[in-house]
């Protein structure tokens, strides 16, 4: 089940420029760690974050053991017209979790 | 007589995993040492071109009371059109376990070369922020972090 936390406006007027943030619920664990009896506790962060307005690609980022528990990304985005914001984490599991939200554009 | 014996085994059962502890720790800073220095790994990201100071502003805490959540973020003074735009914004550290941090992806569609995340900090250290330009340069802003509580302490001993 994915736990995330998205922030992006309800609404917006065409051609302004919106902030978009979103935080997974994920331990990012960086493979540096050790646990008890000194055994390492293998990797397991999200690698690759895509966030897609209407399908079209508007923000990705890789990312690295060095970015925080639940990772948390803030960007913008020109509203150009309503429909749906997706985003899509994937991460060392081969897994994709995903999330969406709509936005109207006037 | 039994009692004894059980508390003796207890013991050396405790040196085994005590210096269990003690070959990794010994270890874990080679491993450490193995990374890329912050130079190497910019170049490695730029492909070796040259890389300007300015436009670029990175905005991280000086003094950061947890290492394991710094908030920062990165803009760049770009008007972000089609024709002159950020295509990528990279961030890397000085002394964490690994050099990279994050690459961030955007381009005219983003409307501002603006991003905000939270990162891991093992150690007081230079964070650098670089970004590539659509036409092909480079610019970047580096800043000093102190830290007091690390991030992952056990493997930075």
């Amino acid at each position: 089940m994915t736990r995330a936390l998205i922030n992006a406006p309800k609404t917006a007027r065409r051609g302004e420029i919106v902030e978009i943030r979103a935080m997974l619920a994920h331990p990012m664990e960086t493979g540096f760690r050790t646990g008890t009896m000194g055994k390492a506790i293998p990797r397991d962060i999200i690698n690759r974050f895509v966030c897609t307005w209407n399908g079209e690609e508007i923000f990705s980022a890789d990312l690295f053991p060095a970015i925080a528990a639940n990772p948390y990304l803030a960007f913008t985005a020109v509203a150009t017209e309503s429909g749906t914001i997706a985003f899509a984490w994937t991460g060392d599991d081969g897994e994709t979790r995903t999330a969406e939200t709509e936005i109207t554009v006037t | 007589m039994r009692d004894k014996a059980t508390t003796s085994g207890l013991r050396r059962r405790d040196l085994v995993a005590g210096s269990a502890v003690l070959a990794l720790t010994l270890v874990a800073p080679r491993a450490a040492r193995a990374r890329p220095t912050l130079e190497e790994a910019i170049r490695t990201f730029t492909g070796g071109a040259d890389v300007k100071t300015g436009r670029v502003q990175l905005a991280v805490p000086p003094l950061v009371e947890n290492g394991n959540a710094v908030g920062l973020s990165v803009k760049v003074e770009s008007p972000m059109s089609e024709t002159d735009h950020v295509r990528r914004i990279a961030l890397f550290n000085e002394k964490n376990p690994q050099a990279d941090v994050a690459v961030f992806h955007i381009g005219p569609r983003t409307g501002r070369a603006e991003v905000a995340t939270r990162i891991r900090l093992a150690t007081s250290q230079t964070v650098a922020a670089i970004a590539e330009m659509s036409d092909g340069s480079f610019w970047s802003h580096r800043a000093d972090v102190i830290v007091t509580l690390a991030a992952c302490v056990e493997d930075l001993l």
